[in-house]
């Protein structure tokens, strides 16, 4: 009995842990693991490669470009040289206007990409009006877009959404419909058997069978709207943060452009990180049963 | 849930199906036919591909069928001028990969009939779920999905969302396929228990022969593609039967039986194969 206690110092904790008790065994558990480990060495390594280059060693053409040392200075500077750091307003004006942009566009294809998806995957007949139209329209490279939307819509703002909405739309609505081909037909007999109607099938069924593929595309959606959305902000555009990219370029200030940059991956590696959490919270069976086969 | 004697009497009468993919004519059943009687535990053998689960598709309205008539206590499910019959909650389904909503927690998925067809209210159904998954000893695991227990709890759990919605008939296609012997012969006791209970018509598709003999009142051996009918043999084991009579003299004479339809057909079968391969 004794030797029994001895062996188990602590008791099995027998319930899932919830609120700040997960956020604590998250961060316990991830310190356990050489991931976060690796996590940091490789920031460095990345980071150092690019001191070497630029600032160590000042390779041919490298020494034109503004080190990490020469943007962090700039970056926490209180009054920039070059305009744009963490104390100027117009920084975190570039972010609000791209961020709105983004969270715009990817709201409408979303609100209109998921519903037509699942709609397309489950209607053979609608699929057939809709498909070929769609599989025309998808290929084209999204800044050939650009001269037809300067055209439509008057002013920055509106030709810019709708190009970062067009490209995430494509995404979003072909995902969802490969979601719902992908759902096992036995889903289909056994609701049908069980007596539902086709809109307790489509509720219960085709939506949440879906929904892994649903999250899977909106995750890449989230980075091609931004994608799209750089790309008509520097083609197009009086703020946002390809705006301020190509700014910096065009008057020769290459720091702002390193701080746009950076900025850029960061936002977008947030909004992706929101869009995952947000699936996880909706598909608790599925993560459930990945962490089953430790995952 | 009252015993049920007098429902759920199937007639297979004279069916047949041609598949027709690519306008290639498949004949997976032909001229088939077989008289269930109500409250009776149905065993379907027959050599792998020779139509089984066709015929099962059929009698669940999953598929239309080209010819014959298949009658649930009298009245007409598929016919001349109706080849599909329509789906229905008197014919329960379980599926040979299983089929409970992976999205679903057990007891939302055994709740979920009830529910869409509005014979009870939400909390009378999850209630009644949860009594009954209590019952066939699933009680600590309501609340998880499916892909959070085992594959005889998932099985079992399928079993209790058909039977809460008081079936006629329960189509089962080999569901204990993939499973160890010790999983299966606590899924037959369960099933055995349940059926005890409930003397619902079972429909059972299996390749194990003495699954059949051991679960069965009557064992329908079928032949090779096309499906018909080859043998009858009843199993007149009293019940309830326990894990001691598999290795009676009976059980092993009814072995022998079964083997030697099965066997024939299986010869039969191979052969065919082959014939096609030369
Ligand atoms: N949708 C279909 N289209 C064409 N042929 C089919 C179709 N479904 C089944 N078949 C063919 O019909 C025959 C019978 O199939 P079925 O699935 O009913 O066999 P089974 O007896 O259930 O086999 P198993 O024991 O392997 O499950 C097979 O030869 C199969 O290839
Ligand atoms: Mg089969």
């Amino acid at each position: 009995m004794s030797q029994n206690t001895a062996i188990l110092t602590t008791r099995p904790n027998l319930t899932r842990p919830r609120g700040l008790a997960k956020v604590f065994y998250d961060v316990k558990k991830s310190l356990t693991t050489p991931t976060t480990y690796l996590v940091f060495a490789g920031i460095f390594l990345w980071l150092f490669t690019w001191w070497l280059l630029c600032e160590g060693l000042k390779v041919d053409r490298f020494d034109k470009l503004p080190g990490p040392i020469t943007v962090a200075k700039e970056f926490f500077s209180v009054q920039p040289f070059q305009g744009i750091s963490l104390f100027t307003d117009i920084y975190y004006e570039h972010i609000w206007v791209s961020c709105r942009r983004v969270a715009i566009a990817f709201g409408v294809a979303t609100g209109i990409g998921v519903p037509l998806g699942l709609f397309m995957g489950w209607s053979k007949r609608f699929r057939d009006y809709s498909f070929p139209i769609l599989e025309t329209l998808r290929p084209i490279p999204i800044l050939a877009w650009v001269p037809l939307a300067i055209l439509m819509f008057p002013g920055f703002e509106a030709p810019v959404i709708f190009l970062a909405t067009l490209a995430s739309l494509f995404v979003t609505t072909l995902n969802t419909m490969l979601g719902v081909d992908s759902i096992d037909d036995a889903y289909f007999r056994a609701a049908g058997c069980l007596g539902s109607s086709n809109w307790d099938i489509f509720k219960n069924v085709v939506v949440p069978g879906a929904l892994p593929f649903i999250f899977t595309g909106l995750q890449i959606s989230i980075g091609v709207a931004w994608f799209s959305l750089v790309a008509a902000e520097m083609v197009s555009g009086d703020l946002g943060l390809g705006y301020l990219i190509v700014d910096a370029y065009v008057n020769s200030v290459t720091v702002p452009m390193v701080i746009g940059m950076i900025t850029l991956g960061f936002v977008g590696w947030v909004t992706s990180v929101m869009v995952r959490m947000l699936g996880n919270w909706l598909m608790q069976w599925h993560v459930r049963a990945l962490a089953l086969q430790g995952r | 849930m009252a015993t049920q004697k007098n429902r759920g009497a199937l007639s297979i009468r004279n069916v047949t199906k041609i598949y027709d993919p690519e306008g290639v004519n498949v004949m997976a059943v032909d001229d088939c036919s077989m008289e269930i009687a109500a409250g009776e535990v149905c065993m379907i053998v027959g050599p792998s591909g020779c139509g089984k689960t066709t015929l099962l598709n059929a009698i669940a309205g999953f598929h239309s069928i080209t010819h014959g008539e298949i009658l649930l206590d009298g009245e007409l499910l598929c016919g001349p001028g109706k080849p599909k019959a329509d789906q229905g909650a008197e014919r329960m389904v379980v599926f040979q990969h299983g089929a409970l909503f992976p999205w679903k927690t057990l007891a939302e998925n055994v709740a979920y009939g009830p529910i869409v067809q509005r014979t009870m209210r939400k909390s009378e159904a999850f209630e009644k779920a949860r009594d009954m998954l209590a019952e066939a000893g699933l009680g600590d695991v309501v609340t998880k999905y499916p892909g959070e227990v085992s594959s005889g709890m998932a099985r079992r759990a399928e079993i209790v969302r058909a039977l809460i919605n008081d079936p006629k008939v329960l189509l089962l296609d080999e569901p204990y396929r993939a499973m160890d012997a010790l999983t299966k012969s606590i899924m037959h006791e369960s099933l055995l228990e349940t059926y005890d209970r409930t003397k619902v018509t079972i429909f059972f598709i299996t390749h194990d022969l003495e699954e059949a003999i051991f679960l069965g009142d009557k064992v329908h051996v079928v032949t090779t593609r096309p499906c018909q009918l080859k043998k009858t043999v009843s199993v007149e084991i009293p019940r309830p039967r326990t894990f001691e009579t598999q290795s009676s003299e009976e059980f092993r004479v009814l072995m022998e039986e079964v083997n030697e339809a099965v066997h024939e057909e299986a010869i039969k079968a191979f052969q065919a194969g082959e014939r096609e391969l030369a």
